[in-house]
């Protein structure tokens, strides 16, 4: 039997004295070496799902399993399967992006020589090998975007969460990580993603899902959706499923 | 790579890297100490070596007054002004003019109050010795008193150090009018002035000796005393710039990244303890040395620095540790850098007032000689006083660094609940 990387359950989740999003029988399989988009509009929950998803956030019912264990008071020593690149710039702008990736890769449990290799084989990669030991809070917003995403990737880990991780950059970063994702996912690492630009959909995504309110509204291959909806872009399809209403 | 050493490693470079902040660390305290030091040690002077400006209203026409003049110069506390007018409604301008704190007012018919008293106790006494106890001290029979106006300003130790300073002075001129009348009688002639000053000014004087465990006679100066109550005082600040940290990490995305990874926040937390352990430390070195060497060239006295070198090296280890407990402690609890800076540094002046930085514990009320037992700041300073003041060995002093590891205790306990509570490990 093939073990999927994700698969939820019977989610059962809501924000204490909250109104607002709210998970109730939530199910959701992700197989293994899939590149998983998770798309919806402004408090739909995509953000939510992921901080469950990682540990972040503590579920009151069901199960979220990552490659069978139970995320839900899960040891720490099962986080090294996993690796998160968050919204916000998650490393320390007072230190050097050697600095934040060598910091990290400790956090990881990797030993001193694979950080070193690791790190120089990030910055090359990700085009930052010439700012390496510059201050990360000198960098432009794009190199801060691809240090976030080197720190997530550092112990190459079995399966990458991606909380918009292009917001805000230009084509080139952009263009840049997307291309890494996709050599890491052909590596192995399932990537499971979320992002309002659509066009990064059909790009990079094998699997999409459109959730809403806390709900699957579609879920498929792209292609999958459009034909069974009827639409030719990304664009029209998410209007069509989620309606024009602002939601924020 | 272990994970505690990288993250000693990255604390100390971001803290390195703050310049401003390494500034209020390190320099903060020692200017601080420096102030208090001199304020305190001008404070020492003016009692003890200063003298205070007093302005004189002799409204007496008689040699008693001038005496009353010479006897209060004598004493050596004041710096005596002549008022320029004996009107007594002018007395808060002349104090304003002269920049006078105390004046006094010599009533007119002192000599003559002061003789026709005399004369009457003297006589008294000659007749009959019982009857003199029981008129002495009726007020009605000075009816026009001295009259000591002062500055609000003055604490009330301080007026009362100055009243007896010149009620000593009164004394003497009564007892010198007294003896002079007695002697009359008995021996129907003045008395010798030779006599005269025996009798009056022959007081046995008093030493004043301070007790120490060594039996060292030093007499603790300023410094002594000072130093190391602002150095704890500076210690326990560090709670501004830890406990903000802590806070500026919980709440920054880094956090929620190490809240992901595949070790405990606590790692985070033991990093910080031995660096800002290292920073408490340093602190401590740098103004007790300041105090040591370079204290002379400013004006200011010496620190002597006690003969248990790794006694003072305990006590700093634990105060600092204690201080940095309770800085994460604030850092965890607290929302915002707003939060633990605002309550950081106030609990700091209230822990550091009943810890008796700022008053004497020993002249603290009763009740609050109970609740400074909670400060922490209360042990430490009751430990370096043990060592700077008195000459101890750890010996001495082993109950104060045990009463602070147990408040420390107590503190890391609570802390441990606040990062349970706050899901934070």
């Amino acid at each position: 039997m093939i073990i999927p990387a994700i698969k939820i359950q019977d989610l059962a989740f809501h924000y204490p004295r909250q109104e607002g999003i709210c998970f109730n029988n939530f199910n959701l399989d992700i197989a293994a070496g899939e590149r998983f988009g998770l798309f919806g509009p402004n408090g739909a929950g995509k953000t939510t799902l992921m901080n469950l998803m990682t540990g972040l956030l503590k579920y009151a019912g069901g199960s979220i399993r990552l490659f069978g264990h139970e995320i839900k008071n899960h040891p720490k020593s099962i986080n090294t399967i996993f690796g998160f690149v968050p919204q916000d710039f998650s490393f320390y702008p007072e230190l050097s992006a050697r600095e934040n990736l060598a910091f990290y890769g400790a956090w990881y449990g990797l030993e001193k020589k694979q950080i070193s290799i690791r790190t120089d084989e990030l910055l090359e990669v990700l085009g930052l090998t010439s700012v390496g030991n510059r201050l990360v809070k000198s960098f432009s917003g794009g190199m801060k975007r691809r240090v976030n995403l080197a720190i997530g990737i550092m112990h190459q880990p079995k399966v990458l969460f991606l909380d918009e991780p292009t917001v805000g950059v230009d084509v080139q970063s952009r263009h840049a990580m997307i291309h890494y994702l996709k050599k890491q996912n052909e590596s192995g690492t399932t990537l499971i993603y979320t992002s309002h630009q659509l066009e990064e959909a059909a790009e990079l995504c094998t699997k999409i899902a459109l959730i809403d309110n806390g709900k699957i509204i579609a879920h498929d291959s792209l292609e999958g959706l459009l034909e069974k909806h009827g639409h030719e872009g990304m664009e029209g399809l998410f209007l069509a499923l989620t309606g024009k209403r602002f939601r924020d | 790579m272990n994970i505690l050493k990288a993250t000693i490693i990255k604390d100390l470079k971001i803290l390195l890297r703050d310049r401003v902040g390494l500034f209020i660390m390190f320099f903060m305290p020692i200017l601080l100490v420096v102030v208090i030091t001199s304020v305190q040690n001008s404070t020492f002077e003016l009692v003890n070596n200063n003298k205070i400006s007093l302005l004189l209203a002799n409204k007496d026409k008689g040699p008693l007054g001038k005496e009353m003049i010479d006897g209060i110069g004598k004493i050596g506390l004041f710096r005596i002004q002549l008022a320029d007018s004996l009107d007594e409604n002018d007395v808060s301008a002349q104090m304003r003019n002269k920049d006078a704190l105390v004046a006094l007012v010599i009533p007119a018919g002192f000599t003559e109050i002061i003789q026709s008293k005399a004369e009457e106790i003297a006589s008294r006494a000659l007749r009959d010795p019982d009857s003199v106890q029981a008129k002495i001290a009726s007020p009605q029979d000075f009816p026009d008193s001295l009259h000591m106006y002062y500055h609000p300003v003055m604490q009330t130790s301080f007026r009362q150090s100055v009243e007896g300073a010149l009620r000593s002075a009164v004394q003497v001129i009564q007892g010198e009018a007294i003896v002079k009348k007695l002697y009359e009688a008995v021996n129907q002639k003045e008395i010798p002035a030779d006599l005269e000053k025996q009798i009056l000014f022959g007081q046995l004087p008093i030493s004043e000796i301070p007790v120490s465990r060594t039996g060292s006679r030093t007499i603790p100066n300023a410094s002594q005393h000072n130093v190391p109550a602002w150095t704890i005082f500076a210690m326990f600040f560090i709670v501004i710039s830890l406990g903000g940290s802590i806070v500026r990490e919980k709440n920054s995305g880094s956090f929620i990244r190490l809240k992901t990874l595949p070790a405990s926040y606590l790692h985070a937390l033991l990093s910080k303890q031995a660096v800002y352990m290292m920073v408490t430390t340093m602190q401590a070195a740098v103004v007790f040395a300041i105090g040591n060497k370079f204290f002379p060239y400013i004006g200011l006295p010496v620190l002597h620095l006690p003969k248990d070198i790794w006694a003072l090296l305990i006590v700093t280890l634990v105060c600092g540790y204690c201080a940095v407990s309770y800085a994460i402690c604030v850092g965890v609890f607290a929302n915002t850098s707003e939060q633990s800076n605002g309550f950081g540094a106030i609990s700091i002046l209230i822990l550091a007032a009943l810890g008796g930085l700022i008053v004497p514990s020993f002249a603290m009320p009763a009740h609050l000689q109970k609740v400074l037992q909670i400060s922490p700041l209360h042990w430490a300073l009751e430990a370096y006083y043990g060592l700077f003041l008195e000459g101890g060995k750890l010996r001495d002093i082993w109950l104060n660094i045990l009463s602070l590891m147990g408040i420390t205790v107590l503190i890391q306990l609570f802390t441990l609940y606040g990062l349970k509570k706050k899901n934070l490990i």
